[in-house]
């Protein structure tokens, strides 16, 4: 199938719960991986992969393609359980998640992964990536859209507000960026209060010339919306500042830097799952 | 009167030329044209010539992005920000997913037109030899930079082309076609073997011919591709002589001399000197005192020989 699957938005809430579980299987599984940043960014994957973008899972090298950059790159297999959702792999292949000769690998492989664009898990590296496309995408005439997520702590390298300045310098209306802003990054910050990865992302960005829709990432309609309201923005990037809950989802988790990377036990497990069949 | 030509110079003519010839080539430049003369590619095709400002790591992941396009970039920029300022974006978005990204590294070694320590680059030989798909490329002379960048263009893959600054003697025929990962043999001898890479192969032929004065007849081998490297070539230089001095305007920790010992003590053990960079930072002079302080004149190339034909002797 080529396009937009289009599913209502209880169909994406649906969708999201089965990520969010595989996610989870899939961390405790390999005893490795990230939690918390996955589990924020589900909401907006789906919108991506199940209404956004301009792709075929039988056809991830599809020239014509919209392209998408995971430049928060340990959030990886949250990608991967959408991925596998929308069919571009078997959902078993989550089990092979971080295992050896995995297509799975722990941060994004072009070279491994069928449909992944680009590369990341060092930070900071993916906007500028998503520039090139979208400016080899302009140059070849072509109408493909390219999006990029990036994290809040992410927005710490320098690198990002260097492709800040270009993308807008470009005037390069074919790109989106997402910030999966959601306030909380590996340790950061603890005293002698706790302090957000990064002060003020709509300001910081609108002084950099882009356009800025600010959201609730968890909100589908909100979500879809902005995702629309980009496409009509002509002459500069948009940036959607998504306001997440690290960990969303799972109670003793969310919010808590604790969980950006934990592996959870069988008792966390088995509560999790509790927790994520019972959400509306 | 002896030809002569920059690399550089050859580098912005041939950019242009191949960009005449194939439409997927652009140029990312990070405000350094009027110093790499990739400014003779804006002048040429204003809209392939894409401006990145003075910011290398989002150049290099913009050069990534456009890659995957079906385009070729070739990036201009210094090879001291090459191989430093934007090191973890070649890594991550470059040569992990083996993109066909080209990057040049002008103002290579110590001759810099005197900038100084912070603009000489002694160790990006030892920095991408150590990096797992990347080809490194230091041409002798501007008719090999030519030869080279067409190789570079029929090659899919991340390329490293090492340049130098000033005008300098050629020593290839026109008609040379450069064949990456093969080492050229410029002269044969039967004392000593002489191994240079990038212009300082140059330097190696006067050294020879100061050799040849004194009755010593030096075998020289030009070793223009640091990775992958010739060493069969290497090895056949080593056992048509017993003695090796390698020359590299660069340090003498992991470039050619580190490669060529590598290559040695695993295959075709003999006695060897590296003429280079000490482990030490440079300065901002003229090239000729640089050349002299520095130990890279083709006198201290005939010194390491001495050393060398002395140990034989005793």
């Amino acid at each position: 199938m080529i396009g937009s699957a289009f599913p209502g938005n209880s169909d994406l809430t649906e969708i999201a719960r089965n990520v969010r579980i595989n996610i989870i299987r899939s961390v405790h599984h390999a005893k490795g991986g990230h939690l918390g940043g996955p589990f924020s960014a589900v909401e907006l994957l789906v919108s991506l992969y199940f209404h956004e973008l301009r792709i075929d899972p039988q056809n991830p090298s599809w020239e014509e393609r919209d392209r998408f950059i995971l430049s928060k790159g340990h959030s990886a297999i949250g990608l991967y359980a959408v991925m596998a959702e929308r069919g571009f792999f078997p959902k078993e292949e989550l089990m092979t998640f971080d295992a050896i000769d995995s297509r799975l690998q722990g941060h994004p492989d072009m070279t491994k992964t069928p449909g992944i664009d680009m590369s990341s898990g060092s930070l900071g590296q993916g906007l500028s990536a998503g520039i090139g496309i979208a400016l080899g995408a302009r140059m070849l005439g072509k109408d493909c859209r390219t999006y990029v997520m990036i994290g809040d702590g992410e927005a710490q390298e320098g690198q990002i507000w260097e492709a800040a300045f270009i993308a807008s310098r470009y005037k390069l209306d074919n790109l989106v960026a997402i910030l999966d802003n959601n306030k909380v990054q590996q340790f950061g910050w603890q005293y002698p209060m706790p302090l957000p990865p990064i002060d003020h992302p709509a300001q910081k960005f609108e002084a950099f010339g882009w356009n800025v829709i600010e959201i609730n990432g968890h909100d589908f309609k909100e979500i879809l919306d902005a995702f629309a309201a980009a496409k009509k923005v002509k002459g500069k990037p948009t940036i959607i500042i998504a306001n997440t809950i690290k960990g969303k989802g799972i109670s003793f988790a969310e919010g808590k830097y604790q969980w950006h990377a934990r592996v959870p036990n069988d008792e966390e497990l088995a509560q999790a799952l509790v927790e994520l069949e019972k959400a509306g | 009167m002896e030809k002569v030509l920059a690399q550089r110079d050859v580098f912005g003519e041939t950019l242009v030329e191949l960009a005449h010839q194939d439409p997927r080539i652009v140029c990312l430049d990070g405000d350094l044209s009027t110093s790499t003369r990739a400014d003779l590619m804006f002048e040429a095709y204003p809209e392939r010539f894409l401006q990145m400002g003075i910011a290398e790591q989002n150049m290099f992941g913009v050069a990534a992005g456009i890659a995957t396009m079906g385009f070729i970039p070739f990036i201009s920029t210094f090879a001291v920000f090459a191989a430093k300022r934007a090191l973890d974006q070649i890594r991550i978005v470059i040569a992990q997913p083996g993109l066909n990204v080209k990057f040049i590294g002008a103002y290579s070694g110590i001759l810099t037109g005197k900038t100084g320590k912070t603009h000489q680059a002694m160790e990006d030989l030892t920095v991408f030899r150590a990096m797992p798909n990347v080809v490194s490329i230091a041409p002798i002379d501007g008719v090999e930079v030519r030869a080279a960048m067409r190789a570079m263009v029929a090659y899919n893959g991340p390329v490293y082309l090492r340049l130098t600054r000033d005008p300098m003697p050629i020593i290839m025929a026109e008609n040379y076609e450069f064949k990456i990962g093969k080492a050229i043999v410029l002269r044969e001898g039967h004392d000593i073997s002489l191994i240079g890479t990038g212009e300082q192969t140059q330097r190696c032929l006067e050294a020879a011919k100061l050799l040849a004065e004194e009755g010593v007849q030096a075998y020289v081998l030009h070793v223009p591709t640091l990775k992958p490297l010739d060493n069969e070539a290497i090895v056949k230089a080593a056992s048509a002589t017993g003695l090796v001095v390698t020359a590299e305007d660069h340090s003498i920790l992991g470039g050619l001399g580190g490669a060529v010992a590598e290559v040695l003590g695993e295959e075709y053990p003999v006695r060897m000197k590296r003429v280079g960079v000490k482990d030490t930072f440079g300065e901002s002079a003229p090239n000729g005192p640089l050349l002299e302080k520095y130990g890279l004149t083709p006198r201290h190339i005939v010194e390491a020989a001495h050393t060398l034909l002395n140990y034989r002797k005793s």
